[in-house]
């Protein structure tokens, strides 16, 4: 069971930022797009030089990089000639910090588990596929939360 | 500890996405198998640590647990939204496997996912994995938003050379 996002999302996260990661992660789910961030993660580069390692037309790339553009992923170099491309930093970092922060969310809950299965096994000394004892209605003095 | 030993320990969740429509949970605990089943699987223990995002809590935790029984959980924020979901058992075999449907009050996941769950025991620790299948993929990545497949993977390290340069 993973939480709803579109209910918990917003508590975390305004509208405007869930709308960037929602564009960050349709950049990132392209094979092409992902090739062409992690060329530009070594440092600026012209459409041309993006197109060639790819068996696609340089208008395919073009398209590529508008969507990245879009997603503020990429921009455009200063050198009116080159107009040479380069990543954006910023949009990758939100994004991994939303995802980290989701999988913590979760990671809280198994640790809320991992206290009661202690509480749980002080109750009843181990002993596999036994049912556990019946739980007290009440929280006694021990329980944390 | 010689469960440190088992390759498949995850005492930190993990997740994966074995194929294009699922995500898989895989955690361990230290503890029985019975017990870790027992509070997957029984409401006064389901609610005391299912119980939400921070500021949000338990309203609704029912679960009848055979095949064709229904279950549903609702949790409540401090900001009074409501999030809800109901589902089906499918499979139960105590204390190892289970599988049921879910869905969201709020369709977020195109129609009901299907949760399926195995605990093993080895060395007093128990894993489980816990596999959520989705009705497409474009379902799976909303869920996640794409979260956590190799294209996640490559955005890390992309990151990682990008502020690896700027230090």
């Amino acid at each position: 069971m993973l939480y709803n996002l579109i209910v918990v999302q917003p508590n975390g996260y305004g509208q405007m930022a869930s709308q960037r990661l929602d564009a960050t992660f349709i950049a990132l789910a392209d094979p092409t797009r992902r090739a062409i961030l992690a060329r530009l993660s070594r440092g600026e580069a012209s459409v041309t030089e993006l197109a060639k390692p790819f068996a696609i037309s340089q208008a395919a790339v073009s398209k590529h990089l508008k969507l990245l553009e879009r997603a503020g992923l990429v921009a455009v170099g200063h050198d009116a000639q080159r107009r040479p491309r380069r990543l954006e930093p910023q949009p990758l970092a939100e994004a991994s910090a939303f995802l980290e922060r989701y999988r913590e969310l979760w990671e809280q809950n198994y640790q809320r588990l991992d206290a009661l299965l202690e509480e749980l096994q002080r109750l009843q000394p181990a002993d596999s596929d036994q049912p556990a004892p019946a739980p007290r209605k009440k929280p006694g003095r021990k329980n944390k939360e | 500890m010689s469960a440190m030993d088992s390759p498949r320990m995850a005492l930190q969740l993990e997740v994966t996405t074995p194929s294009d429509t699922e995500i898989l949970l895989t955690r361990s605990f230290k503890a029985p198998r019975q017990l870790v089943w027992d509070a997957h699987t029984r409401p006064e223990l389901i609610r005391r640590w299912l119980t939400g995002p921070p500021g949000w809590t338990f309203t609704v935790c029912e679960v009848d647990l055979r095949v064709g029984g229904r279950l549903r959980f609702a949790w409540r924020s401090e900001q009074g939204e409501e999030m809800g979901l109901s589902g089906e058992f499918k499979e139960v075999d105590a204390p190892s496997h289970m599988v049921h449907s879910e869905l969201f009050d709020v369709d977020w996941t195109g129609g009901e996912a299907i949760q399926i769950t195995d605990f093993d025991e080895a060395n007093g620790v128990t894993t489980m994995r816990q596999t959520m299948r989705y009705s497409s993929k474009d379902a799976r990545d909303g869920a996640m938003h794409s979260g956590v497949d190799d294209g996640m993977e490559q955005c890390y390290r992309i990151l990682d050379a990008v502020l690896a340069e700027r230090l």
